[in-house]
Protein backbone atom coordinates (compact mmCIF):
# COMPACT_ATOMS: atom_id res chain seq x y z
CA UNK A 1 0.00 0.00 0.00
CA UNK A 2 1.54 3.38 -0.70
CA UNK A 3 2.09 5.76 1.91
CA UNK A 4 -0.49 8.28 0.35
CA UNK A 5 -3.26 5.51 0.53
CA UNK A 6 -2.71 4.62 3.97
CA UNK A 7 -2.69 8.57 5.03
CA UNK A 8 -5.84 8.60 3.49
CA UNK A 9 -7.40 5.47 5.20
CA UNK A 10 -6.43 7.01 8.66
CA UNK A 11 -8.04 10.27 8.04
CA UNK A 12 -11.35 7.71 7.08
CA UNK A 13 -10.49 5.85 9.86
CA UNK A 14 -10.33 9.16 12.47
CA UNK A 15 -13.14 10.44 10.64
CA UNK A 16 -15.50 7.48 11.48
CA UNK A 17 -14.40 7.58 15.26
CA UNK A 18 -15.30 11.33 15.98
CA UNK A 19 -18.25 10.58 13.97
CA UNK A 20 -19.34 7.47 16.32
CA UNK A 21 -18.86 10.09 19.39
CA UNK A 22 -21.83 11.99 17.85
CA UNK A 23 -23.70 9.03 17.81
CA UNK A 24 -25.86 6.44 20.31
CA UNK A 25 -22.12 5.63 22.29
CA UNK A 26 -22.09 9.05 22.75
CA UNK A 27 -24.90 9.94 24.99
CA UNK A 28 -24.15 6.52 27.02
CA UNK A 29 -22.04 6.72 30.43
CA UNK A 30 -20.61 3.09 31.62
CA UNK A 31 -20.47 2.61 35.20
CA UNK A 32 -19.87 -0.58 37.71
CA UNK A 33 -17.98 -2.33 35.38
CA UNK A 34 -16.78 -5.91 36.41
CA UNK A 35 -15.56 -8.92 35.25
CA UNK A 36 -16.19 -12.15 37.28
CA UNK A 37 -13.18 -13.70 37.16
CA UNK A 38 -12.98 -17.68 37.18
CA UNK A 39 -10.56 -20.42 37.35
CA UNK A 40 -8.56 -21.36 34.23
CA UNK A 41 -10.07 -21.18 30.47
CA UNK A 42 -13.77 -21.02 31.88
CA UNK A 43 -16.03 -18.21 29.95
CA UNK A 44 -16.24 -15.19 32.63
CA UNK A 45 -19.31 -12.85 33.02
CA UNK A 46 -19.20 -8.95 32.74
CA UNK A 47 -21.13 -6.50 33.91
CA UNK A 48 -21.79 -3.17 33.73
CA UNK A 49 -24.43 -0.41 34.37
CA UNK A 50 -25.44 1.96 31.17
CA UNK A 51 -26.89 5.07 31.88
CA UNK A 52 -28.81 6.92 28.35
CA UNK A 53 -28.28 10.97 28.86
CA UNK A 54 -30.36 11.26 25.46
CA UNK A 55 -34.06 11.64 24.38
CA UNK A 56 -33.81 8.51 22.20
CA UNK A 57 -33.75 4.74 23.54
CA UNK A 58 -30.52 3.29 22.56
CA UNK A 59 -29.88 -0.49 21.86
CA UNK A 60 -26.87 -2.40 23.36
CA UNK A 61 -26.11 -4.96 20.35
CA UNK A 62 -22.67 -6.52 21.87
CA UNK A 63 -19.14 -6.35 22.78
CA UNK A 64 -15.76 -7.41 21.88
CA UNK A 65 -12.36 -6.91 24.10
CA UNK A 66 -8.79 -7.65 22.63
CA UNK A 67 -8.38 -9.52 25.51
CA UNK A 68 -11.26 -12.32 24.61
CA UNK A 69 -11.87 -14.58 21.58
CA UNK A 70 -15.35 -13.85 21.97
CA UNK A 71 -17.79 -11.74 23.44
CA UNK A 72 -21.65 -12.17 23.79
CA UNK A 73 -24.53 -10.66 24.97
CA UNK A 74 -26.78 -13.46 27.21
CA UNK A 75 -29.62 -13.24 29.56
CA UNK A 76 -30.12 -15.67 32.73
CA UNK A 77 -33.53 -16.40 34.07
CA UNK A 78 -35.30 -18.56 36.42
CA UNK A 79 -38.09 -19.94 36.09
CA UNK A 80 -39.84 -22.85 37.47
CA UNK A 81 -36.80 -23.84 39.38
CA UNK A 82 -34.95 -24.07 36.32
CA UNK A 83 -31.94 -21.48 35.89
CA UNK A 84 -31.19 -21.17 31.81
CA UNK A 85 -29.60 -19.11 29.57
CA UNK A 86 -30.39 -17.33 26.38
CA UNK A 87 -28.60 -15.34 23.79
CA UNK A 88 -30.05 -11.63 22.86
CA UNK A 89 -29.61 -10.02 19.79
CA UNK A 90 -29.89 -6.23 21.49
CA UNK A 91 -30.60 -4.61 25.32
CA UNK A 92 -32.69 -1.68 25.45
CA UNK A 93 -31.31 1.79 27.20
CA UNK A 94 -34.69 3.63 27.61
CA UNK A 95 -34.17 7.57 26.87
CA UNK A 96 -33.16 9.08 29.66
CA UNK A 97 -32.73 6.25 31.92
CA UNK A 98 -30.68 3.29 32.75
CA UNK A 99 -29.89 -0.87 32.01
CA UNK A 100 -28.03 -3.16 34.49
CA UNK A 101 -26.08 -5.74 33.16
CA UNK A 102 -26.04 -7.82 36.38
CA UNK A 103 -25.21 -11.07 38.14
CA UNK A 104 -28.85 -13.23 37.25
CA UNK A 105 -29.65 -10.99 34.64
CA UNK A 106 -28.06 -9.49 31.38
CA UNK A 107 -24.47 -10.09 31.51
CA UNK A 108 -22.06 -10.04 28.90
CA UNK A 109 -20.21 -13.81 28.24
CA UNK A 110 -16.08 -13.21 27.69
CA UNK A 111 -14.75 -16.48 26.46
CA UNK A 112 -11.37 -17.64 25.90
CA UNK A 113 -9.21 -15.39 27.24
CA UNK A 114 -6.04 -14.82 25.21
CA UNK A 115 -3.71 -14.83 28.50
CA UNK A 116 -5.02 -15.36 31.77
CA UNK A 117 -6.91 -12.52 33.51
CA UNK A 118 -6.45 -12.46 37.09
CA UNK A 119 -8.50 -10.63 39.54
CA UNK A 120 -7.34 -6.58 39.90
CA UNK A 121 -6.56 -6.27 36.59
CA UNK A 122 -7.96 -3.68 33.87
CA UNK A 123 -9.70 -5.51 30.89
CA UNK A 124 -10.87 -2.96 28.12
CA UNK A 125 -14.23 -3.59 26.57
CA UNK A 126 -15.73 -1.91 23.16
CA UNK A 127 -19.98 -1.88 23.92
CA UNK A 128 -21.24 -1.75 20.35
CA UNK A 129 -24.76 -0.11 19.64
CA UNK A 130 -27.09 -1.35 16.84
CA UNK A 131 -26.69 2.20 15.35
CA UNK A 132 -22.52 0.61 14.64
CA UNK A 133 -21.29 3.25 17.14
CA UNK A 134 -18.82 1.91 19.94
CA UNK A 135 -17.98 2.80 23.43
CA UNK A 136 -14.63 1.91 25.02
CA UNK A 137 -15.13 0.76 28.70
CA UNK A 138 -12.85 -0.27 31.30
CA UNK A 139 -14.15 -3.72 33.47
CA UNK A 140 -12.27 -4.62 36.40
CA UNK A 141 -11.23 -8.25 36.88
CA UNK A 142 -12.92 -9.41 40.24
CA UNK A 143 -12.63 -12.76 42.48
CA UNK A 144 -14.87 -15.70 41.41
CA UNK A 145 -16.83 -15.12 44.46
CA UNK A 146 -17.53 -10.97 44.43
CA UNK A 147 -21.24 -10.29 44.30
CA UNK A 148 -20.35 -6.77 42.83
CA UNK A 149 -17.93 -4.41 41.11
CA UNK A 150 -15.99 -3.75 44.80
CA UNK A 151 -16.69 -0.29 44.61
CA UNK B 1 -30.04 -78.53 79.27
CA UNK B 2 -30.49 -75.00 78.32
CA UNK B 3 -33.96 -74.35 77.59
CA UNK B 4 -33.80 -72.36 74.53
CA UNK B 5 -36.63 -70.23 73.83
CA UNK B 6 -37.74 -69.36 70.88
CA UNK B 7 -38.75 -66.01 71.83
CA UNK B 8 -35.31 -64.63 72.12
CA UNK B 9 -34.47 -64.05 68.63
CA UNK B 10 -37.54 -62.52 68.28
CA UNK B 11 -37.76 -60.13 71.13
CA UNK B 12 -33.71 -59.30 70.05
CA UNK B 13 -34.89 -58.73 66.38
CA UNK B 14 -37.88 -56.18 67.63
CA UNK B 15 -35.20 -54.66 69.75
CA UNK B 16 -33.48 -53.99 66.70
CA UNK B 17 -35.55 -52.54 64.81
CA UNK B 18 -37.04 -50.42 67.74
CA UNK B 19 -33.46 -48.85 67.71
CA UNK B 20 -33.94 -48.89 64.03
CA UNK B 21 -37.44 -47.02 63.78
CA UNK B 22 -35.98 -44.75 66.69
CA UNK B 23 -33.56 -43.63 64.66
CA UNK B 24 -35.26 -42.80 61.78
CA UNK B 25 -37.66 -40.68 64.10
CA UNK B 26 -34.72 -39.05 65.46
CA UNK B 27 -35.74 -36.33 62.96
CA UNK B 28 -36.52 -33.45 64.96
CA UNK B 29 -38.72 -30.88 63.78
CA UNK B 30 -37.14 -27.18 63.82
CA UNK B 31 -38.51 -24.59 63.01
CA UNK B 32 -36.96 -23.88 59.36
CA UNK B 33 -37.27 -20.54 57.56
CA UNK B 34 -36.80 -22.14 53.80
CA UNK B 35 -39.21 -24.76 52.51
CA UNK B 36 -39.29 -27.63 55.07
CA UNK B 37 -38.52 -31.01 52.98
CA UNK B 38 -37.87 -33.16 56.19
CA UNK B 39 -39.08 -36.64 54.64
CA UNK B 40 -40.49 -35.67 51.58
CA UNK B 41 -37.15 -35.90 50.00
CA UNK B 42 -34.78 -39.13 49.59
CA UNK B 43 -31.73 -38.97 52.18
CA UNK B 44 -28.21 -38.28 50.50
CA UNK B 45 -27.14 -41.30 48.90
CA UNK B 46 -24.51 -41.43 46.07
CA UNK B 47 -21.57 -42.41 44.60
CA UNK B 48 -19.68 -40.53 42.70
CA UNK B 49 -16.08 -38.85 41.72
CA UNK B 50 -14.71 -36.12 44.02
CA UNK B 51 -12.72 -32.77 42.70
CA UNK B 52 -9.44 -34.68 43.77
CA UNK B 53 -10.11 -37.35 41.80
CA UNK B 54 -11.04 -39.96 44.60
CA UNK B 55 -14.04 -41.70 44.36
CA UNK B 56 -16.95 -40.71 47.40
CA UNK B 57 -20.37 -41.60 48.20
CA UNK B 58 -22.66 -39.44 50.91
CA UNK B 59 -21.65 -41.88 53.89
CA UNK B 60 -18.34 -39.87 53.63
CA UNK B 61 -20.21 -36.65 54.49
CA UNK B 62 -22.12 -37.78 57.57
CA UNK B 63 -21.61 -35.60 60.18
CA UNK B 64 -21.51 -32.85 58.07
CA UNK B 65 -24.82 -30.83 56.79
CA UNK B 66 -24.59 -30.60 53.59
CA UNK B 67 -25.80 -27.97 50.98
CA UNK B 68 -26.45 -29.86 47.55
CA UNK B 69 -26.61 -27.84 44.38
CA UNK B 70 -26.63 -28.71 40.87
CA UNK B 71 -24.51 -26.87 38.28
CA UNK B 72 -21.74 -26.62 35.95
CA UNK B 73 -18.01 -24.98 35.53
CA UNK B 74 -19.26 -23.24 32.14
CA UNK B 75 -21.67 -21.32 33.10
CA UNK B 76 -20.83 -17.92 33.83
CA UNK B 77 -23.18 -16.37 35.82
CA UNK B 78 -26.15 -17.83 37.62
CA UNK B 79 -23.60 -20.78 38.48
CA UNK B 80 -21.51 -18.81 39.78
CA UNK B 81 -23.77 -16.43 41.73
CA UNK B 82 -24.85 -18.69 44.00
CA UNK B 83 -21.61 -19.86 44.32
CA UNK B 84 -20.70 -16.61 45.51
CA UNK B 85 -23.70 -16.25 47.77
CA UNK B 86 -23.08 -19.84 49.46
CA UNK B 87 -19.49 -18.44 50.50
CA UNK B 88 -21.17 -15.27 52.17
CA UNK B 89 -23.49 -17.38 54.10
CA UNK B 90 -20.56 -20.06 55.08
CA UNK B 91 -18.49 -16.83 55.92
CA UNK B 92 -21.49 -15.74 58.09
CA UNK B 93 -21.62 -18.86 60.13
CA UNK B 94 -18.05 -18.27 61.12
CA UNK B 95 -16.31 -21.64 62.94
CA UNK B 96 -19.93 -23.49 62.28
CA UNK B 97 -19.52 -23.57 58.49
CA UNK B 98 -16.59 -26.38 59.51
CA UNK B 99 -19.33 -28.41 60.13
CA UNK B 100 -21.04 -27.81 56.42
CA UNK B 101 -20.12 -28.77 53.02
CA UNK B 102 -21.21 -27.27 50.22
CA UNK B 103 -21.03 -30.20 47.20
CA UNK B 104 -21.12 -28.89 43.88
CA UNK B 105 -22.53 -31.64 41.05
CA UNK B 106 -21.52 -31.25 37.41
CA UNK B 107 -24.55 -31.31 35.29
CA UNK B 108 -21.78 -31.43 32.34
CA UNK B 109 -19.46 -34.42 33.17
CA UNK B 110 -17.93 -34.33 29.60
CA UNK B 111 -16.47 -31.33 30.19
CA UNK B 112 -15.99 -31.26 34.16
CA UNK B 113 -13.37 -33.19 34.80
CA UNK B 114 -12.10 -33.43 38.91
CA UNK B 115 -8.94 -31.20 37.76
CA UNK B 116 -11.69 -28.45 36.55
CA UNK B 117 -13.80 -29.09 39.48
CA UNK B 118 -11.34 -28.80 41.90
CA UNK B 119 -9.98 -24.94 40.36
CA UNK B 120 -13.91 -24.10 40.36
CA UNK B 121 -14.88 -24.71 43.66
CA UNK B 122 -11.62 -23.73 45.23
CA UNK B 123 -11.88 -20.10 43.63
CA UNK B 124 -15.13 -19.58 45.79
CA UNK B 125 -15.22 -21.21 49.23
CA UNK B 126 -12.53 -23.72 51.14
CA UNK B 127 -16.11 -25.76 52.23
CA UNK B 128 -16.76 -26.41 48.47
CA UNK B 129 -16.60 -29.53 46.93
CA UNK B 130 -16.96 -30.45 43.24
CA UNK B 131 -18.02 -34.12 42.38
CA UNK B 132 -18.34 -35.75 38.89
CA UNK B 133 -19.08 -39.04 37.44
CA UNK B 134 -20.60 -41.29 34.79
CA UNK B 135 -23.45 -39.12 32.92
CA UNK B 136 -25.93 -42.07 34.15
CA UNK B 137 -24.93 -41.83 37.67
CA UNK B 138 -25.44 -37.62 37.58
CA UNK B 139 -28.53 -38.53 36.26
CA UNK B 140 -29.66 -40.37 38.48
CA UNK B 141 -28.61 -37.84 41.57
CA UNK B 142 -30.74 -35.37 39.71
CA UNK B 143 -33.54 -37.30 38.95
CA UNK B 144 -32.99 -38.77 42.63
CA UNK B 145 -34.25 -34.78 44.15
CA UNK B 146 -36.97 -34.48 41.35
CA UNK B 147 -34.36 -32.16 39.76
CA UNK B 148 -33.70 -31.69 35.93
CA UNK B 149 -31.24 -30.51 33.49
CA UNK B 150 -31.08 -30.61 29.48
CA UNK B 151 -28.18 -29.51 27.07
CA UNK B 152 -28.94 -26.71 24.80
CA UNK B 153 -26.69 -26.09 21.87
CA UNK B 154 -26.04 -22.24 21.89
CA UNK B 155 -23.40 -21.41 18.95
CA UNK B 156 -22.24 -23.08 15.99
CA UNK B 157 -19.21 -23.93 17.57
CA UNK B 158 -19.52 -27.07 19.29
CA UNK B 159 -20.32 -24.74 22.61
CA UNK B 160 -23.35 -25.22 24.64
CA UNK B 161 -25.48 -24.28 27.59
CA UNK B 162 -27.49 -26.15 29.97
CA UNK B 163 -30.25 -25.82 31.62
CA UNK B 164 -30.29 -26.64 35.20
CA UNK B 165 -32.60 -26.97 38.18
CA UNK B 166 -31.62 -23.59 40.72
CA UNK B 167 -32.08 -24.84 43.66
CA UNK B 168 -30.46 -25.60 46.81
CA UNK B 169 -30.92 -28.72 48.66
CA UNK B 170 -29.57 -29.05 52.29
CA UNK B 171 -29.01 -32.24 54.68
CA UNK B 172 -28.14 -32.76 58.32
CA UNK B 173 -25.42 -34.29 59.22
CA UNK B 174 -27.56 -37.96 59.03
CA UNK B 175 -27.82 -37.31 55.69
CA UNK B 176 -31.87 -36.88 56.11
CA UNK B 177 -33.17 -33.88 53.52
CA UNK B 178 -34.46 -30.80 55.50
CA UNK B 179 -34.43 -27.76 53.21
CA UNK B 180 -34.75 -26.48 50.03
CA UNK B 181 -33.34 -22.74 49.19
CA UNK B 182 -34.29 -21.18 45.63
CA UNK B 183 -32.30 -18.13 44.24
CA UNK B 184 -35.39 -15.93 45.33
CA UNK B 185 -34.75 -16.79 49.18
CA UNK B 186 -32.32 -14.82 51.40
CA UNK B 187 -29.10 -15.15 52.49
CA UNK B 188 -30.33 -14.59 56.12
CA UNK B 189 -32.86 -17.47 56.07
CA UNK B 190 -30.51 -19.73 54.62
CA UNK B 191 -27.89 -18.83 57.89
CA UNK B 192 -31.24 -18.75 60.28
CA UNK B 193 -31.81 -22.29 58.43
CA UNK B 194 -28.39 -23.71 58.89
CA UNK B 195 -27.86 -22.13 62.25
CA UNK B 196 -30.68 -24.70 63.82
CA UNK B 197 -28.95 -27.72 61.89
CA UNK B 198 -25.28 -26.60 63.12
CA UNK B 199 -26.24 -25.77 66.27
CA UNK B 200 -28.73 -28.74 67.83
CA UNK B 201 -26.09 -31.78 66.04
CA UNK B 202 -22.99 -32.25 67.37
CA UNK B 203 -20.50 -33.24 65.50
CA UNK B 204 -18.96 -36.88 65.90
Amino acid sequence: MKPRSMTLLLAAGLLLAGGAHATAAGHIHASHAWIRVLPGDLPAGAYVTLENGSDRAISLSGASSPAYAEVMLHHSSTTGGMSRMTMVDALEIPAHGKAVLAPAGYHLMLMQAHKPVKPGDTIALLLKFTDGSTLAADFIARPANALDDGR
Amino acid sequence: MKSRSPLRPALLLLLVLGLLLGGCQRVQPLPFRLTNITGHMPTLAFTLTDDQGKTVSAADYRGKVVLLYFGYTHCPDVCPLTLAHLHVVMQRLGKLADGARILFVSVDPARDTPAVLHAYVNAFDPRAVGLTGPASDIEALVKRYRASFTREPSTGDGNYEVSHSSAIYVFDRDGNPRVLATPADSQDELVHDLHLLLDTAVAP
